[in-house]
């Protein structure tokens, strides 16, 4: 039985340090995410973000600091965290001798979804991911782009409280793109939470209601993608990004 | 552990087995190919003839006051010089290594063996004075030429121990038995494979297990599962149980192809069922040898190559190839190999001590085996 936990913030972050040998990933990050919210995380390749949501996703242990996940602390209830969080890694993981559809009803089975709930869902999600047609084929045929959304619709299968999504349009065509957003933004409305971490401007800027930037592990800067750019009279976040940290976030991809 | 992610583990795994063609390939072609062409090459050899000698177990009861006799008549199976002879204290002992096909025929001296042959010295003319008995005699039919030849020869030892006669031209007052048979058809140097080829199969799972474990750690597959509130138990428990799924096919594939290439099991369905489960038990170790090789290596690609660490000893120790007993009895799959050549090619019931011993020394192995593959890969096979 699920239980609910009472929290006053979707995410809670404190402090947090990550080491690996003599490399601070992250480097006492501090944040708070609010439950219903598109939360931004930009960043060049390398800066600490997706360390920071295999942090939160239960997948690492933070070497020092604290976080909480819907209430739960991630050192010691990631199983409840697990329970209630989708997450769409960076590089798509996918069991190549299994259909798409296949795999999407996977990770519903380890969520232990009902098999009709189960179906519904996974039609919904493929149709909307444009993938209705080829679901039958195995995923070791798909397109990169494909594979992409396979990947998404896997994380989002079992309607997460939180959805993590790491860059979540790398190599989808324009059309899938959009379709990705238009679902993206599906998610606010339905009150869940996003942590969206991307290395696109405008993917941030028309998602995130607010942006956190990210570079070297540290956070320098955490606002509105409006207030950031008005802040530092930039017209838009990569500028603010070059004002910042004086380099640009894609040179570094 | 939630039923329906095991349910779903495990369908994953199998839809792994038969849609990746090397997996295929590995557990359900090669074991298939191997019985085929096994069966082909050796089905047709019989299990050999010519000037051999044939092993009689004596078990001497005698309690007479003439043990002489029965020296004498030991004496007289070894000067046939087609017979030797290996003594018994008891006739269970006995009949399980006839079962078991070390020895080809038993003979048993009746308590008053020498009283019989002293009586009818005494009194060669007046049978209503001989002291009556019966030497009891079984032979392993699996030999048709045991079979045929032993029981006349006995005869005429026990004649010639009389009489120093070699014909039996008189009534005695000893006559032997009808001999016991363990039934049994010819067997053929195939039927001797068939056993180890079970085995075989089962070997080569620690390589499939191997492969499925570091390939999925390779592309990110167990950290994917890894997102979801699904425990390390119960992945590696879905591993186990698919296993066994393919390993209980293997066996069935096994013996259906082996059957079809003339193999005749001389044992009951209760017999087969209990082969089954003993092969079950190997396919549980492999499971284990699988899950400590995926842990030790990096890469799929080493997998394969640590994996035969596990599979080689096994492979040439305790299948068909034959090597010395003591060597083979490191590796489970020797006691697999020798209680199913006990259950299928000589008939031995369940209960033999020896098949009993063989299922308890590969059930031990292959948990402990299992249990020690789950904690390493838990420790440092994840990734």
């Amino acid at each position: 039985m699920t239980q609910t936990q009472v929290y006053d913030h979707a995410i809670s972050v404190m402090d947090l340090v990550k080491r690996f040998e003599d490399v601070t990933a992250v480097d006492g990050l501090s944040f708070d995410v609010e439950a219903g919210e598109i939360f931004g995380f930009l960043g060049p390749n390398g800066a600490g973000k997706s360390t920071t949501i295999n942090i939160l996703s239960g997948l690492l242990e933070p070497t020092s600091g604290k976080a909480t996940v819907l209430g739960y602390d991630v050192r010691s209830e990631s199983m409840r965290i697990k329970e209630r969080i989708g997450v769409c890694p960076q590089e798509p993981s996918f069991f190549p001798y299994l259909s798409g559809r296949e795999n999407v009803e996977l990770i519903a089975d380890l969520h232990l979804m009902p098999k009709k709930e189960r179906r519904e869902r996974t039609d919904t999600l493929l149709d909307l991911m444009g993938l209705g047609e080829t679901a039958s084929r195995k995923v070791g045929k798909y397109s990169g782009g494909m594979i992409r959304r396979t990947s998404l619709a896997m994380a989002l299968v079992h309607e997460p409280e939180i959805a993590f999504l790491d860059e979540p349009t790398v190599g989808m065509d324009p059309q899938s793109r959009r379709a990705t957003w238009d679902l993206i933004r599906s998610l606010k409305e339905r009150g869940r939470t996003v942590i969206l971490t991307t290395h696109y401007i405008e993917e941030a800027e028309a998602l995130a209601d607010r942006v956190g930037i990210i570079d070297h592990g540290k956070l320098i800067a955490l606002d509105t993608p409006r207030a950031l750019m008005e802040e530092h009279g930039a017209g838009n976040l990569e500028e603010v990004f070059i004002k910042l940290t004086g380099r640009r976030i894609r040179e570094e991809i | 552990m939630k039923l329906q992610r095991l349910r779903s583990l495990v369908a994953k795994d199998l839809k792994r087995v038969v849609r990746e063609p090397a997996n295929l390939f590995m557990a359900i072609i090669f074991p298939l190919i191997l019985t085929v062409a096994f069966g082909a090459a050796f089905g047709g050899i019989g299990s050999g003839s010519g000037d051999i000698s044939y092993t009689v177990g004596l078990v001497d009861l005698d309690a007479s006051g003439s043990p002489e006799w029965a020296e004498a008549f030991r004496d007289g199976i070894w000067a046939t010089g087609a017979l030797v002879v290996a003594e018994y204290d008891d006739n269970e002992t006995a009949h399980d290594d006839l079962l078991q096909g070390s020895i080809d025929a038993i003979v048993v001296l009746p308590e008053d063996f020498g009283d019989s042959i002293d009586s009818f010295l005494e009194h060669p003319n007046d049978s209503g004075l001989w002291v009556n008995t019966t030497i009891g005699l079984a032979v392993d039919q699996g030999s048709m030429i045991v079979g045929a030849a032993v029981p006349p020869m006995i005869m005429q030892v026990l004649a010639q121990t009389i009489s120093e006669s070699q014909a039996m031209t008189f009534s005695l007052p000893l006559e032997i038995g009808a001999p016991t048979q363990v039934a049994s058809s010819r067997l053929t140097q195939f039927d001797y494979m068939v056993p180890g080829l079970f085995s075989y199969a089962a070997i080569f799972l620690t390589m499939n297990v191997a492969l499925a474990f570091a390939s999925e750690r390779e592309q990110g597959l167990l950290r994917r599962i890894n997102l979801t509130p699904t425990s390390s138990s119960e992945v590696i428990v879905s591993s186990v149980l698919s296993n066994i799924a393919v390993g209980a096919f293997q066996v069935a594939l096994v013996y259906g192809a082996s059957s079809l290439m003339g193999f005749r099991a001389q044992s009951s369905v209760l017999g087969v069922a209990y082969a089954f489960t003993i092969v079950l038990f190997l396919v549980l170790c492999n499971v284990g040898f699988g899950l400590i090789t995926a842990s030790l290596v990096k890469s799929s690609g080493a997998a394969t190559g640590i994996s035969f660490i596990f599979i080689l000893p096994q492979m040439f120790l305790g299948t068909f190839v034959p090597v010395s007993q003591e060597m083979a009895r490191f590796v489970p799959s020797f006691y697999v190999t020798d209680a199913l050549t006990s259950l299928f090619l000589r008939g031995a019931p369940l209960s033999s001590p020896i098949i009993m011993n063989d299922l308890l020394v590969v059930a031990v192995v292959g948990v402990a085996t299992v249990a020690v593959g789950i904690a390493v890969f838990q420790r440092f096979g994840r990734g």
